[in-house]
């Protein structure tokens, strides 16, 4: 068994800046599924928003005023005093991440630059070309060897130790030895990222499954707002990887077969910079309506940069040409690139306050896998990669004042159970001789992303939750070519499609109940917001039996009266 | 169903099982246009055998985790397509100059060990200003092409003097410290530079350009190895240097 005073597990942005923090004063230790530098937030593009009145064009911008663009943007679901709680910190942090070192592009004055980007009444976003989540998490990882941290990497954990609420670490799999390990912690903070590839079609990195998530709830802790999944407008066809909304900010065009910039129907004023939310349901309506163009890969609309001209996009979006260049063949200086909306980012998650704390003692949550909620109903562009550095370093905080308050010593006979059912579940694994998990997963993301998608219906949504149902209860049986834990890819598959289908069936079930339109979540049989019975969240906890209990929590209102969303 | 049959050679190794040799596995399966080599391991490990053990990530070639040989080429196999090549056959090897850990997954931990000996980080005596620190966009410029790196390590696999001398810091590690010493902002005294003047360091290199070859991203390890090389000899010959 390992021992730390701290267990941080996730080496993203969110887990990275929580050990940080920490790791001088405490013996803390960090593991993760893949090395900290290949965890997703590497791939994150288009910048980070901070109200830094670095554009000519932005100097009277206040972090009030992204406090308020966050909340109407959320669709009014984000709790106020969270999301002002995050623009407040933003300049910090950002100062912060640069004096560690990392290289934002510059203004001529030699300040951080700063883009536009949707939702947004300022250009606030500072990036790095459009690569700012690789230089970002660069530093951070930089700064976490300086700081000497601990890092286990390629460990997967299986089950969070929880006992008569109080959190004891976790169980976890190290591959590369091939063991079960326990790791006993005074204080643990998940940071594991999203659910993206809960979906068939979607943005992210195959190592989002969302495990993590999963994991939380099966050991008693809340999730909240999960219905809320965000498609992004701009992923490519085919392989569906990101073209950054830093495309658009820098002035591209959304186009149809008739050539027609389309988003003059449903954002006249905002246009192509409208919120993600609507510029995908935009251009759902467009394919749908027979605007769109076909191939054997999908149905699609341009995003067209050449107006641009060679040297902004070389200068500013280089590695969105490369991505063109090699996996369409298609250099966007000379032609359209062919894009379609997908999954994108996890608005819900692990349900924390303001402190990345949970219900329960010892354990808390930062990042994309928790649900502060600074998001709400729809995240706007850019906040995503501050909420991680925030959260993750008020968690760090958070954590240090519960370690000087409390003296409790992890609960030996707790991880020893958790332990022993984790043993129990892969022998079952290597017994048993049913299907291959990939098969089941394969069904459950196409599932997710025919009908609870876009635009959700309640029969769509009766469709999903069923089908659902029979794929848990065929996973009951799932079989695995070996049981050797050693660098076995396949079985920890298996392990993670448990929590996989466990957050599908939250996440259909929170859609199919909430009978209203608010950001991200557009239902089609009830078009409109309806503040009266839906301004709450959605919490699920799971029952003893297994099943979810789905209950509401308040939304916290401070400044901002909710009002008609226009963009 | 469209498209080819293809062959994919992939070599198998388990350090677990030290006494078995590696060898050459044969995998049939039909590719449509389009596909890349990742998007075929995964299909390999999923329909035909769970036991092939690689390493991916994003499959946007940003991440860096799938470095390996294809067809004698070292690249990342999520951004290679499988229909490049003018053979069926596909033939995977793991990553040169490190220990195969099982298949076409390697210890990198020679790797990180060079990386964290060049202090891979921005060094700074001065107070931080209450802002940021100001850079100007030629200064942000110099460093940009060392920011690039993923640290996939493709340059590691390519270097011919790491194959035959393992103490080398290596391309990736020796790009990194210019990345740092060139920044505008970084004040680590110049005489560190001392650690890397010898066969360990920059005056390992052979120049034989295998990393230029190899990087994805078009980073260019041999121009910091040679900016290292300048900066050492003025250094030297002037008692100091400026960055
Ligand atoms: C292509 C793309 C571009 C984006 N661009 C932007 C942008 O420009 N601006 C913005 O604000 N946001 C952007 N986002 C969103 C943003 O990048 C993510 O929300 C953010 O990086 C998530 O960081 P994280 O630290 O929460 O998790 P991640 O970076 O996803 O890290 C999760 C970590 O958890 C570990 N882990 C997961 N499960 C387990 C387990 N069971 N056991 C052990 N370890 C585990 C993983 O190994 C990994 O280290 C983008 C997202 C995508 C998909």
């Amino acid at each position: 068994m390992l021992k730390h005073d701290v267990l941080i597990v996730g080496g993203g942005l969110a887990g990275l800046r929580a050990a940080v923090g920490l790791c001088d004063r405490y013996n803390v230790g960090l593991i993760s599924k893949v090395h900290p530098i290949r965890s997703h937030s590497i791939a994150a593009q288009g910048g980070i928003n901070a109200a830094l009145a670095n554009n000519p064009d932005a100097k009277d911008d206040t972090p009030d005023k992204h406090t308020f663009d966050t909340v109407k943007g959320s669709d009014y679901l984000a709790d106020q005093h969270a999301a002002e709680i995050m623009c407040y910190e933003a300049p910090k942090i950002v100062y912060e991440m640069e004096h560690w070192g990392c290289p934002f592009s510059r203004f001529p004055d030699g300040t951080i630059a700063q883009r536009p980007f949707g939702g947004a009444g300022y250009p606030r976003t500072c990036y790095s070309a459009d690569i700012t989540g690789h230089v970002l998490l660069n530093t951070l990882f930089e700064r976490s060897v300086a700081r000497g941290l601990h890092i286990y990497p390629e460990f997967v954990v299986a089950q969070l130790v929880v006992k008569d609420g109080e959190c004891y670490g976790v169980v976890a799999i190290d591959q590369i030895k091939g063991e079960i390990v326990a790791i006993s912690a005074r204080a643990t903070l998940f940071a594991t990222g999203g659910y993206g590839r809960t979906y068939y079609y979607s943005t992210n990195a195959l190592t989002n499954t969302g495990s993590g998530i999963g994991i939380a709830y099966k050991a008693g802790v809340p999730l909240k707002d999960m219905e809320f999944v965000q498609f992004h407008p701009t992923s490519i066809i085919g392989t569906n990887i990101l073209m950054t909304e830093g495309a658009r900010g820098e002035g591209g065009y959304l186009v149809n077969k008739n050539g027609e910039r389309f988003m003059e129907c449903y954002a006249p004023k905002a246009m192509e910079l409208a919120p993600r939310d609507i510029v995908s349901r935009s251009i759902t309506t467009e394919i749908e309506e027979g605007r769109g163009f076909e191939s054997e890969l999908g149905k699609y609309v341009h995003l067209d940069l050449r107006h641009l001209g060679r040297e902004k996009i070389l200068e500013r979006l280089p590695g969105i040409r490369n991505i063109c260049l090699d996996f369409l063949g298609i250099d966007p200086v000379l032609e359209p690139i062919p894009i379609m909306p997908a999954q994108h980012y996890s608005m819900g998650g692990i349900d924390t306050n303001e402190k990345s704390e949970t219900v329960i003692k010892g354990f808390y949550a930062a990042g994309e896998c928790a649900c502060v909620s600074v998001h709400g109903a729809n995240r706007l562009g850019g906040n995503s990669l501050l909420e991680t550095i925030v959260f993750g370093k008020l968690g760090a905080i958070a954590i240090d004042n519960y370690l000087q308050a409390i003296n409790s010593e992890p609960d030996a006979k707790a991880i020893e159970q958790a332990t022993n059912d984790v043993e129990a579940k892969i022998r079952k694994l290597g017994n048993s001789n049913g299907e291959k998990s990939f098969r089941i997963l394969d069904e459950l993301r196409k599932t997710m992303s025919a009908y609870v998608g876009i635009f959700r219906i309640k029969q769509e949504l009766e469709t999903a939750l069923n089908k659902i149902i029979e794929l848990e209860g065929r996973a009951k049986n799932v079989s695995i070519t070996s049981s050797n834990l050693f660098m076995n890819y396949e079985l920890i598959g298996a392990i993670e499609l448990e929590y996989m289908l466990d957050i599908c069936h939250i996440i259909t079930l929170g859609a199919f109940l909430r009978e209203e339109s608010r950001g991200a979540h557009s239902r089609r049989d009830f078009p409109q917001r309806n503040d009266t019975d839906w301004l709450k969240h959605t919490m699920a906890t799971i029952r003893e039996d297994g099943k979810p209990e789905i209950s509401y929590k308040d939304v916290v209102i401070t400044k901002y009266q909710p009002m008609e969303r226009k963009y | 169903m469209t498209g080819d049959i293809y062959t994919f050679k992939i070599l198998r190794y388990d350090s677990s099982v030290p006494e078995k040799r590696p060898e050459f596995q044969l995998y049939r399966i039909r590719v449509i246009p389009g596909l890349t080599v990742l998007t075929v391991l995964n299909r390999i490990r999923d329909e035909i055998d769970g036991t092939l053990a690689f390493r991916a990530s994003c499959r946007s070639a940003v991440c860096g985790s799938c470095a390996m040989v294809v067809n004698g080429k070292i690249d990342l196999a999520c951004r290679t397509q499988v229909a490049s090549f003018d053979t069926r056959e596909i033939i995977l090897e793991p990553l040169p100059n490190l220990e195969i850990i099982k298949d076409l997954v390697v210890d990198m931990t020679p790797f990180w060990n060079m990386y964290e000996k060049i202090r891979p980080y921005l060094v700074r005596n001065s107070a931080d200003p209450e802002k940021e620190i100001y850079q100007s966009e030629g200064d942000r410029k110099r460093i940009d092409q060392f920011v690039n790196c993923i640290l996939c390590a493709c340059c590691y696999g390519a270097c011919p003097v790491l194959s035959r001398n393992p103490d080398y810091a290596g391309p990736a590690a020796l790009a990194k410290l210019e990345r740092f010493i060139s920044d505008s902002r970084d004040e680590r005294p110049m005489k560190e530079l001392e650690a890397v003047n010898n066969d360990k360091g920059v005056w390992g290199c052979d120049t034989m350009l295998r990393c230029i070859d190899a990087c994805p991203k078009d980073v260019r390890p041999t121009d910091s190895i040679v900016s290292l090389r300048k900066k050492l000899i003025k250094y030297k010959l002037l008692g100091k240097g400026n960055k």
